[in-house]
This record gives C-alpha cells, structure tokens and sequence, in this order.
C-alpha cells in the first residue's frame, strides 16, 4: 500500500516508528494528485503545472501530517473563496480557529483549498466557480456537497484526512456518497470562528476521515471553546478515542419511520436493513421511532437557511476585498458587483432569504420557521429521553448523475432531507460506510446521538467499523 | 403564498443584484415553485410554540474590554479592490 | 389657525469603553486610516462578534439613571442595508426586545419643569467614515464597531428650546455617568430630530419629517426653528406634508429634502445568529445599580439640604459634573456657617472668570485653600469685596497666593478711622452740595460721598466705615 493510502493513525504510528518521515508523504501525496487530480478535480485551482511547496509544521504530536481544508474555511496568506468568484483571490489576513488549532497540533495545512459548491449552497458540488468535482467511484457522477473536493479527494487518497463544513448535511452526504466518514459535530462544539458563513445558527466544520478513529482524533483536535465565537460552547472535550471500541451491548438505538420513505432509493433500503441487521448482532436493541415533523424539516431549512445566507453574504460587495464590477455609480457597482460574482445558485438563495425576510413576509415565513424548528427540536429530545442513538441512511439515493438535477434547484434540496433536521435540532451525527450498491456506488449510515454526545457516535461508528470491510475498499481510478 | 416578477425584482433591488430579463422570468418561476412546497408549513398550528432563534441553551457571552492588536493598514488593504492611500475606494457617493 | 409642535430625539452615543463592541480594537480616532481594525469590525469573511462587557454594564447605567425598565431577556438583531461605510452591510442593533424601555428625563425649560419620556435605550455599533473626493468616495473603518447607544425620546417636546434643554440635561446625566463624551462636534453624540405640527388639540400627530446632519444642540434647535416655519408655511397654504428625511444645512440656515434611503420597511431585522441572548437578571442590575454615581437631581437635593442653597444656586452648579465636583471641595473647606457666602463667590466672581476666560469653574487655575483664604479677607474686613475680585483675577492669572498680592498691591483695607477722618475732611469740603442735600434728607447723596472717598483712598478705605463716619460727622454737627 503507498503511504497517501493510509489513515492518519496509521501514518502517526509509522511517523512515531520513523517508518515514514513527512518527506515521504507529501511526494506519494503530490504523485497521486498528478496521477487522479484532472479526473476527480478534488481541488480549486488546481494546475498540474503548478509544483506544490509545503513547509512541515512539524513539532506538534501530528509530525506535519498534512491536512486537506475546505475552501470556506480562512487560512492566513492562503486563497480562501468559498469556490466563488466574488471572493476573486481572497488571502484572508488571518486563520480560522481551527487551522490555529491544527496548526498548533503539528498538522500542516495543504496549500491547495478543495472544491466545494460555490457558498457551500449545493449537494453535488456542481455549483463550484472551479468547476464540478467528480466521485471517484464513478467519474460520471457527483460526489455529492457541498463539501464534495474534502470528500473525494480522501475518497481517492489526495488527501489524508480533510476538513468540510456542514449546514444541512454538506459533510455527512459527500462523505456517504464517497464511502468515507463524515461527522457533524454538535453545535457550538467546534469554533466557527474563520468558517465564512453560510448559516450561522446551522454551520459546523467536521472532519472527513478514512475511517472512524482518524474521524475521533480530528474532531478531538478541532474541538473546544472559542472566545472568538458567542456561540461556542465552553465544554471540557473528551478524548474520542478512548471510548473505541468499547461495547455497544445493550445500546438503545431508535430507527425514525418517517426516514424510510417512498422516495428512497431501494439498493439504499437494502444496504441500510443489512446494516441495521449487523448492528442488531453485535447486541444493540433497535425500534422504531417517530419523528413527526420530519417531512417539515427541509421548508424550515430553507427558510432559515436562505435568510441568514441573504444577510450572511451582504459583505460582498466588491468594496475591501474579491471581485468588484466596473461602475462609476456605487449602487450600480453593488448590482454589477453581485450579480457577476455570484453563481446562479447563491443568487437564488440570497433573493429567496432577502424575500423571506422582508416586510410584510417576516412572520409567514421566518418566525414560522423558527417556531416549527422549535417543534423538529422537541421531536429529538423526547427520542433522545429513552433512545441512546438513532439510525438512518445519510442520503435517500447513492450518488446521482452530473447534471441530473441541476435544472430542478426543488429536487436538489430534497438529496438533504436526512441530514437537514439534524443540524436544525443542533446535535451531532456520523456518516460511516455500510455497503454498496449493485452499481458500486457506496452507501452511507447516519447516526445520531444527543448533543455532546460525540463519543456515543464514535463508539457505535467504531464498533460496526471494525466488524465490517466496506472502509477499506478503496475506488479503482 | 405567492411571488410575482415585480416583487422579485424589488427583491433583487434591496440584495442588490442586477437580474437580466431572462433570469427574472426564471428566478420568479422557481421560486414560486419553492415557496409553494414550503406553504406546507402554513398547515401547522403554532400558536403556542416559541421560536428557536437560538438552539443553544446559552446566555449572556461577553468579553473583557481589553484590546487586542489590530491589523496594520497594509494587512487590512492588502485585498482591496480599489484603494487610495490608506483608504479603501468606491465609487462617489451621490446623495 | 394655531399649532402645536411635537418632537421626539434619537440620540446616538459612543461609548467611551476600550475597545470596540465586537472585538478588541482600541478606540482611538487620532489614528492613520484603516488602523484600528481587525478582521471582526471589517466585517472580513468568517470572523464573529463576541459584544464588550464593559458596554453592557455601560448602557445598563444610562437606562437606569434614565429610570428604564430593564428587560429581563434581550438580543442583538441584523438591521440589513447596503451602504460602503457599513463593513458587512447589516448593523448590529436591536429591534423587538431592546435593552431597556420607558424611562424619562426630567427638564426645566421655558420656566416650566416637565417630565420628557424615554421610549427605549438600545445597544447597537456604529460604522465606519466616508470622506467624499472629486471622483471618489473614501472608507476608513476606524469607526467602525464602536459601541453606540441609541436613546429615543417620546414625541413630548413641544418646541425647539424644549429640545434643546432636553439635550442639555442628557449630556448632564451621561457627564456624571462618565460613559460618553457626549461631544457633538466630534461625534460622540449624535442626534436626529422627528418634527411634525398638529391644529392645536388635535390628538393624532401629524406627517413627520426626520431632520439629520445636526452637529451641535444649538444646530439642532435651529434646525427644528427653521422646520417649524417651514411646515407652519406649508399647512397654511394648505399643502400637504410628506413623510421625509431632511438634512440641516447650518451655513445656509435651511433643511434640504434627501433622496429616499432604504426606508425603514427595508431593513429586514432578525436575530443575529452569531450574538446569544442577554438576560439581565435582578441582581445582575442590582450590583451596577450599587456602581451608579451620583446623579444631578440627588446632588442637587442634597447641596440645597445639606448647603442651604437655593435650588436656583444648586441648578447652576450641578450643571456640569466637574464643576459641582469644585464647588463641593470649595463649600467643603469654607469654615463659616453661612455657606451662602463661599457659594455666593462660587456662582458671582468665580463663575464670571470662568465665562470670561472661556472656561468651565473647575478649569480655573486656582487653589482651592487659596480662594478660601481670599474670602477671609473680605469678612474681616482686610480687603473690600472689590479689591477681592481684582486679587481673584490676579490669583487666577499668575497663580500666586492671596495674600501675596494683596501685599503687592497694597490693598489691605483702611478701617482707621483717624486715617479716614482726613480724607472724609476733604471731601466734605470740596462737596458742599452734596453735604446740603444729604442734610435735606437726600440718602443718596451720602452714596455719592462715600464713592468719593473711596476714590480718594484709591478703593481701599472700608466703605462701610466710610458711611458710618459721614454719617456720625454729618448729623452730629
């Protein structure tokens, strides 16, 4: 196996055991991007021409191991534009939270950003000023969004281990479509500090990891109180790893019924059934559960959602930094500015929030939303009253064709109606791996737990992990 | 609940974003779509139920008044798209 | 036809903390452009507010010496507009459950005490500079982020003057808080103006203008004097009024109509995502309550109280925090009973220097022990009270003591009546007229007598020893 193959524990213990310097994994890293990157396109900007130059940060416990960052997340000096032309050239002056952290860990951060859908507003990322990402299992499809490029580039071995962002399920979906594992952390359990905000109250950044225990190490790293951020949560964090593999005997799990639903792909249903079956043989208790607001879950999103973006995204304006559209009347500059920078997507969202918002609309669209996020949230407190976990796909279908939704924005928001409630609700879930298609497109398991509850995920994730294959098959590119 | 073309373009004035004739048309279209899919909220009784306008259960952050160092002017500049000495430019503002 | 006028103020003040609302930038406007900024207050992609502590604990203190209502639960909203001078096009403010409401102010204007209500008193950051060129508008966000409060009066000020004594004691109050230097012409406090007229006992108000661009209280009543001609002429040539901005032109004496912003049904609040919730709880108010200064109307009551002084004397010197600070040191040293004497200095001789010079009481460079002493002199009888203001003059201008001046000056009184019996000789001779009217009765030719023996004695023999002697000599004879 070459080394850009392996986990990142797997590389820490070969860093330990000088079986690999750091040497060795940025020119098995570099080769392989050569090799794969003008297929998948992982990564924005990407030139093959370009030769990459990395200075190791390499007196922390992660010995410099690299890791791969979504494109709206700031790293000092290094282009950082949410895939946008709006953000024209962006070298943020300053890093977010969690790359100090990373940093400060030993980790170094790669030079290229990976491909997203433009604002993190997509579930394919087709909506990428850079162009589509492709899934590494089958080129002719998406590998899914918003964080798309983080996912296909562990998928493929372009990276190690990656950072995305996630706002209605912009981890958990690409990670299930490219058979890698996702997580959300709760909200406020990782600093948004530095994330360039899609919506504020639904944003978290989360790791995408080859596997479950590099996912427990990551978010371990990540995590923790930011006095930068009002909404970070000063809460003392667990080690992740020292809840694996311990028992899953006895667990509660919950299984939502308004989860299996008829829209759902049936190679998904199967996959998902055998894997329920193979947690119910390690010994956890499952029953069916209600969530009764679920069919609610996604109008509230993009009600929510598309407001705070509207505001969110009033600072591009083509005055301190990214693209600005020649005019010499200012307002003018604003609309030309705006609606050359922005993607078709992100103007769709920031008319609908802006509507939603204004006069006259207020209380039939936001307050109401706010309110029925409220009665989505009771749903999950009283499940979590006798219920450890709950258990559902990640996504109603594997991956769909490039293109295929493209044109109906509708059908596209419906991909996210498994993962949306969680973030609406704030609590923390896992995309993992269970199986595959007959096609051979990988389909992924979401877990859910109460919030901070970030070990009982990791324990269930980890203990169905070591008792199956389907992380460590790789796609063939 | 439903949206016409003017009032998407009055929209589109206050997010400030130019919309050519075409996109207007198709905008209006989709989002009329969407905005009838999410009416089905308008079937719930929420009289009584509090808005969630925050999910945690968290008050009353603050920090010290104590100052931190600030970026020098050719930091906060260095992404400017027009500027002028130390100032950031725009197009002159008529009033 | 008569009409009533009806104003309300908003009033917006820079609090004077550290550092900015958002984040840690010092406030210092003496600086270079652009250079009190970091990313939070340039509204850069990614960074987050996290609001000052010393702000809250400031604006709490002007809503209760403005006898407000704490609100128990309180939160920042977006209030959203585009505009270059705004980093991320939206201000952070309040809308619906702002800090504090129903206060009032009490002033004294036109001779009439009356109590002005205070609708509210909010929290919300103030934005950067524009200074606009030839071709160009320029930004500097130095400004940016500092903390303002906005203070919205009651529609309860029926005239000019009654606004601008309305001002006046405000700044009093905010003076004596020390949380804002209230100043005007720098800015530091801000003030728009709704006026509208109404047929006099009509109850519902009439159509508003709002007048901005003020820069001083007497702009501010100046510009309500020109609004109230300006709209008396319009209602009696029976036009209609519009609901508009206007902007003061002090040079030119007028008010111009403004070309419509985004009006207020444009501003599409919400809650900001990024700010938690306040609650501000009893003992939370309790403690900052215990923190409160002195206010003007208890120290008023305590120097008429405790001092015996006129309520009118008492006014005068509590107009200004530093000068009651300076009459009470004063009051406090003067050993005699009657402290109407040393306030009698304070508000005659002390106050005309000052007004003189230009100055406030407390800023005149004289010693307090020496002002004291000064005033010993005059009620023993060493010195005449008009000597006693030259020696003022002079202690003030060259700061030496008292009593070395009047040394200096050989002013020490005369009281010797053989001395004075010489003099008094000479003039009664050389003013046999006056001697014969004084003796028909006349009183005030024994005035024109002593004035000319205190002019012959250059002003220092004792007047009232003068009288007595003339007197005596006069009637005796």
């Amino acid at each position: 196996m070459e080394v850009n193959q392996l986990t990142a524990h797997e590389l820490l213990d070969k860093l330990k055991n000088k079986q690999v310097v750091f040497k060795d994994i940025m020119e098995a890293l570099y080769v392989r991007i050569q090799a794969v990157e003008p297929k998948v396109k992982a990564y924005a900007r990407f030139k093959s021409e370009n030769k990459l130059s990395l200075n190791p940060q390499t007196n922390g416990l992660l010995g410099g191991l690299p890791i791969t960052i979504k494109d709206n997340i700031c790293t000092e000096g290094l282009n950082t534009e949410c895939c946008s032309k709006i953000l024209g050239n962006f070298r943020p002056p300053y890093d977010a939270t969690v790359i100090n952290k990373l940093k400060t860990a030993g980790s170094s951060i790669f030079p290229l950003k990976a491909n997203m859908d433009e604002f993190a507003f997509g579930s394919s990322t087709e909506n990428s000023y850079f162009g589509s990402t492709h899934n590494p299992w089958n080129l002719e499809c998406v590998p899914g969004g918003s964080s798309g490029g983080s996912a296909a580039a562990v998928a493929s071995d372009e990276a190690i281990w990656a950072l995305g962002s996630d706002t209605g399920g912009s981890i958990r979906q690409p990670a299930s479509f490219c058979g890698v594992v996702g997580l959300k952390p709760t909200y406020g359990r990782v600093s948004r500090f530095g994330l360039i905000a899609f919506a504020s109250s639904l944003d978290q950044i989360g790791p995408i990891t080859k596997d479950v225990e590099d996912a427990a190490i990551l978010t371990r790293i990540i995590s923790g109180y930011d006095p930068n951020d009002s909404t970070s949560v000063n809460q003392d964090v667990p080690d992740y790893t020292n809840n694996l593999g311990k028992d899953i005997k006895g667990l509660k799990i919950g299984i939502p019924k308004e989860y299996f639903i008829d829209g759902m792909d049936v190679e998904v249903k199967r996959v998902i059934e055998e894997a329920i079956n193979k947690l119910e043989s390690l010994g956890v208790i499952s029953s069916k559960v209600t969530l009764p607001h679920t069919q609610y879950a996604v109008p509230v999103y993009y009600i929510i959602a598309t407001a705070e973006a509207s505001s969110n995204l009033a600072r591009f304006d083509g005055v301190q930094y990214g693209y600005r559209a020649k005019s010499d009347n200012l307002i003018e500059m604003y609309k030309k500015t705006r609606a050359e920078g922005f993607g078709e997507e992100a103007k769709r969202r920031i008319i609908l929030g802006t509507f939603v918002l204004s006069h006259g609309y207020y209380d039939a669209y936001y307050l109401r939303a706010l309110k029925v996020r409220t009665l989505i949230k009771n749903d999950f407190d009283t499940v979590f009253k006798d219920f450890d976990c709950m258990v559902t796909p990640t996504s109603p279908t594997p991956a769909f064709k490039i293109g295929e939704r493209a044109a109906d924005p509708l059908k596209m928001y419906l991909s996210d109606i498994y993962t949306i409630s969680v973030n609406l609700a704030g609590i923390p879930a896992i995309s993992i791996p269970c199986g595959f298609t007959k096609k051979g497109l990988p389909v992924g398991l979401q877990i859910m737990a109460k919030p901070f509850n970030e070990e009982m995920l990791f324990r269930l994730a980890y203990a169905f992990e070591q008792n199956t294959q389907w992380h460590k098959i790789k796609p063939r590119l | 609940m439903s949206i016409d073309k003017k009032t998407v373009k009055d929209v589109a004035h206050l997010a400030r974003i130019e919309l050519q004739a075409n996109e207007l048309e198709k905008l209006s279209r989709q989002l009329q779509d969407i905005l009838g899919f999410i009416d089905q909220l308008s079937t719930l009784d929420i009289e009584q139920v509090k808005p969630a306008s925050h999910i945690l259960p968290i008050n009353n952050v603050l920090r010290e008044d104590k100052p931190h160092v600030c970026l020098t002017p050719d930091k906060a500049l260095e992404n400017a798209p027009s500027k002028n000495g130390n100032f950031f430019s725009v197009p002159k503002i008529i009033e | 036809m008569k009409y009533e006028t009806v104003i309300g103020l908003e009033v917006h003040l820079q609090l004077k903390t550290k550092t900015k609302a958002f984040c840690g930038c010092a406030i210092d406007f003496g600086k270079i452009p652009n250079s009190g900024v970091c990313p939070v207050c340039l509204g850069f992609p990614g960074a987050l507010p996290v609001y000052n502590k010393e702000a809250l604990s400031s604006a709490i203190k002007v809503a209760l010496a403005f006898s407000c209502q704490i609100q128990e639960y309180t939160k920042f909203d977006r209030k959203n507009y585009f505009y270059p001078d705004l980093p991320k096009n939206y201000q952070i403010s309040q809308f619906d459950l702002p800090l504090s409401r129903n206060g009032y102010l009490d002033i004294f204007s036109e001779n009439k005490a009356k109590r002005i209500g205070i609708t509210r008193v909010h929290l919300e950051e103030d934005a950067g500079k524009l200074i606009h060129e030839l071709n160009a508008s320029l930004v500097d966000f130095n400004r940016a982020g500092v903390p303002l409060l906005e203070v919205v009066s009651e529609p309860d000020l029926n005239s000019p003057q009654e606004a601008f004594d309305y001002l006046t004691g405000l700044k009093n109050i905010i003076e004596y808080l020390d949380v804002s230097d209230c100043d005007m012409e720098k800015g530091s406090l801000r003030c728009d103006a709704n006026i509208s007229l109404r047929p006099e006992g009509a109850k519902e108000l009439g159509v508003k203008a709002e007048l901005k661009n003020m820069n001083s209280f007497k702009g501010v009543k100046d510009a309500l004097v020109f609004e109230v001609s300006r709209q008396t002429e319009l209602f009696e040539a029976g036009q209609t009024m519009v609901q508009e901005t206007r902007l003061w032109d002090a040079d030119k004496g007028l008010t111009i109509s403004m070309r419509n912003k985004e009006g207020a049904k444009d501003y599409r609040y919400f809650p900001d995502p990024d700010l938690t919730v306040f609650i501000i709880d009893q003992p939370m108010v309790s403690q900052i309550k215990a923190q409160l200064p002195e206010l003007p109307r208890e120290k008023m009551r305590r120097f008429t109280q405790d001092y015996g002084l006129s309520e009118y004397d008492a006014k005068i010197l509590v107009s200004s925090k530093k000068d009651a600070q300076f009459a009470e040191e004063c009051i406090q040293r003067y050993p005699g009973k009657d402290k109407k004497n040393i306030v009698n200095w304070l508000i005659g001789p002390l106050l005309s220097e000052a007004n003189f010079r230009k100055s406030n009481l407390h800023e005149l460079t004289i010693n307090r022990d020496e002002l004291i002493s000064l005033i010993g002199f005059v009620e023993d009888q060493s010195i005449s009270l008009l000597s006693a203001k030259l020696v003022l003059t002079q202690m003030i201008d060259s700061q030496k003591p008292a009593v070395v001046i009047i040394k200096e000056n050989n002013m020490l009184q005369i009281s010797d009546t053989v001395e004075l019996t010489q003099i008094i000789t000479a003039v009664i001779q050389e003013n046999e007229k006056s001697v014969s009217s004084f003796r028909a009765g006349k009183i005030n030719a024994l005035m024109f007598l002593v004035g000319q023996v205190m002019k012959k004695s250059a002003g220092k023999a004792n007047p009232k020893v003068v009288g007595e002697l003339i007197k005596r000599r006069l009637t005796d004879a």
